[in-house]
């Protein structure tokens, strides 16, 4: 399929650009660090409830995410190579192509700052299948979610906290019912005990992708 | 191929940068766009290769007189701009070759070395096009355009940022094109308006 | 001369709704006076989401048709759905100090008056970054549109999670299960006085906005 094709090209491209750059990784991993350090610091040796554990995981996940998942589409228009981009693909091939990039990034993220919540924070999980189905679900979702918001918002001139305010309403379902799927984790290990959770960032994410492609070529050409 | 463009005008909210512009240009045929500084040549360049939405009147491009598709316009155009940038990160040959693919290119290496080798940048596609100087980044940016041997080849400011060399070079693409295809050149230099067959003012 | 008959219509029907609410309608068990917010917190809390559903359509209007009036438009609702957002979230957060002893709780509602409240002020934030009229526009809409998507997941996912502190909608604290006649009578003349308030102000404001388009067109 064509479509699919360009986006696998544009991702290749994107892939390229950030291997040389380690622009994007740099910032999300560095921001997701420092505030893992900052939160550990903070409760210290004061002992955290599992609740509290979870909600603070998917809060740094979140404004990692913030922090770097911008930067696909603000560095296309600050360099000027948006319209070029514009005169050789479709728009859904260019957001496909981007919300790929951004889930790859994503989830090499959580891949390096899971387990280092894990370990750092002294929390323990009983349902590691059941989190991990959250998780990867979840970060569709915010992928798809934050990759668009970073499409609207990289036509914009002040970019800086827009990226945060328009995505936080839009991902809030995400965070609450990855916070909630990894509550559950904690003590279940049946996947079906999280079904609702589950259900509902699957159907989310759906919709956001398709909502997404229908909408993108409004924002994508002027 | 046949490019009509019918009772033209763009506004940006209140300002009105130019209305009515018609003209038509078939194969083998080349206009000149001219106007001030600021009147709205690029915006019109723009708007005929479809980066920008006119505010009244319609592009049309024809091939044997059915109208073209707006979502396949650009498979038929090359565009040339100060506005219009590659990756800098990438090397030239990186370029070219997603430009190529995403296009379809057919025999993609070979033309492009062909065509870096007539923009006389062989030798240079391994290196990233943040190491090119201005004159360079010009020429490669032919190369980009020409990718696809586009019907309708849109050049503005085609001489900006070249050496002699440079120019005579693009002079020959513009002759080139201008025999069997379709040329637009926006431009304010009187050595490159003598490729215009005709002018098209734009003014305020 | 229509607009003096609504203007005064609305005045006398609203003044009528006000006098209602404080002076015929019974009190609600456990709740005494503070019953009376019932008749403009939950009409204002509608409105809201009323506002965000027009806004959502002249949103769509606007990418499909391009006429920067539908834009004007979509913006001029959310303006006043931005307002009674404010009222509505004020009004139930004074509810939920009386009521249940505390101004907020991430009570599902209230956080969804709250996300609404978000995303109004996040769109109007998105329209003061770009200053290209037709960009602006366009981004806006797909803004609206795309979180108007987004909205019912998180009516779904909220009650599973936070077990809800609201009272049912016909007023269900303690004992009571329905509305008092009164208090029906009362509520649903709020909500429609409410409505009629919204659309007579949304209306002015389309007259507004069409002059301020034919000035322009003018010069």
């Amino acid at each position: 399929m064509q479509l699919l094709h360009d986006a696998w090209l544009i991702f290749l491209k994107d892939v390229r650009q950030e291997f040389k750059t380690r622009y994007s990784v740099n910032a999300i991993l560095l921001f997701a660090l420092v505030t893992l350090v900052a939160v550990s610091f903070s409760i210290g040796t004061f002992n955290a409830g599992s609740d509290i554990k979870s909600a603070l995981l998917w809060i740094i996940i979140f404004f990692s995410a913030m922090s770097g998942l911008s930067h696909i589409f603000v560095r296309e228009e600050d360099k000027h190579t948006a319209d070029t981009l514009k005169l050789v693909a479709q728009p859904t091939g260019i957001f496909l192509g981007k919300f790929l990039f951004n889930l790859v990034l994503l989830c090499l993220l959580e891949i390096i700052t899971v387990p280092l919540f894990f370990a750092v924070m002294d929390f323990e999980i009983k349902g590691v299948s059941l989190f991990i189905s959250v998780l990867i679900l979840g970060s569709v979702g915010l992928s798809a979610g934050a990759t668009m918001t970073a499409a609207i918002i990289s036509k914009a001139s002040a970019k800086g906290a827009l990226f945060a305010v328009l995505s936080f309403p839009i991902l809030l379902p995400v965070i609450i019912a990855g916070i909630s799927g990894t509550k559950i984790a904690v003590q279940q290990t049946a996947i079906s005990e999280a079904s609702g959770e589950l259900q509902m960032l699957f159907a989310y994410s759906v919709v956001v992708i398709t909502a997404a492609i229908l909408l993108f070529d409004f924002v994508w050409n002027e | 191929m046949e490019l009509q463009i019918k009772n033209i005008g763009k506004d940006f909210a209140e300002r009105r940068i130019f209305d009515d512009i018609n003209f038509s240009l078939k194969s083998g045929q080349s206009a000149a766009i001219v106007g001030p500084n600021g009147s709205g040549k690029t915006t019109l360049a723009k708007i005929i290769c479809g980066l920008i939405r006119p505010s009244r009147g319609e592009v049309i491009y024809r091939i044997e007189n059915t109208p073209i598709p707006q979502q396949e316009i650009y498979h038929h155009v090359g565009l040339v701009g100060p506005y219009l940038e590659l990756y800098e990160e990438l090397t030239a040959m990186e370029n070219m070759l997603f430009f190529a693919r995403m296009q379809r290119v057919p025999n993609a290496e070979d033309k492009i070395i062909s065509l870096l080798s007539q923009m006389n940048l062989a030798g240079r596609e391994d290196d990233e096009v943040r190491t090119y100087s201005s004159g360079m980044r010009q020429r490669l940016k032919y190369a980009f355009a020409l990718l696809t041997d586009p019907q309708v080849l849109i050049l503005d400011e085609p001489t900006s940022n070249l050496d002699s060399d440079g120019i005579d070079r693009v002079y020959a693409i513009m002759t080139e094109q201008k025999k069997n295809k379709i040329l637009l050149i926006a431009t304010n230099d009187k050595m490159d308006l003598k490729y215009g067959d005709i002018q098209v003012a734009v003014t305020s | 001369m229509l607009n003096r008959i609504w203007q005064f219509g609305l005045l006398l029907w609203l003044s009528m709704v006000i006098i209602a609410a404080f002076l015929w309608t019974p009190l609600a068990e456990g709740l005494g006076e503070y019953t009376r917010i019932l008749y403009f917190h939950v009409p204002a809390a509608w409105v809201t989401v009323l506002a965000f559903l027009i806004g959502a359509f002249y949103s769509v209007l606007y990418l499909v048709k391009r006429n920067i009036l539908y834009d004007h438009l979509a913006e001029s609702a959310s303006q006043l759905g931005l307002i009674y957002c404010i009222l509505a979230t004020v009004t139930g957060s004074i509810w939920a100090k009386v009521s249940w002893g505390s101004f907020w709780n991430w009570d599902p509602r209230e956080t969804s008056i709250f996300i609404l409240l978000l995303i109004y002020a996040a769109y109007f934030a998105l329209r003061s970054a770009i200053e290209h009229e037709d960009r602006k526009a366009a981004l806006g809409a797909v803004y609206s549109i795309f979180a108007f998507v987004t909205v019912p997941f998180f009516v779904f996912i909220v009650p599973r999670v936070y077990a809800t502190l609201h009272p049912d909608p016909l007023i269900n604290t303690q004992a009571k299960i329905n509305m008092d006649s009164s208090m029906l009578i009362t509520f649903l003349s709020s909500l429609f006085g409410f409505t009629v308030l919204f659309l007579w102000m949304f209306k002015n404001k389309i007259i507004l906005v069409k002059l301020k388009l034919k000035l322009r067109n003018l010069r």
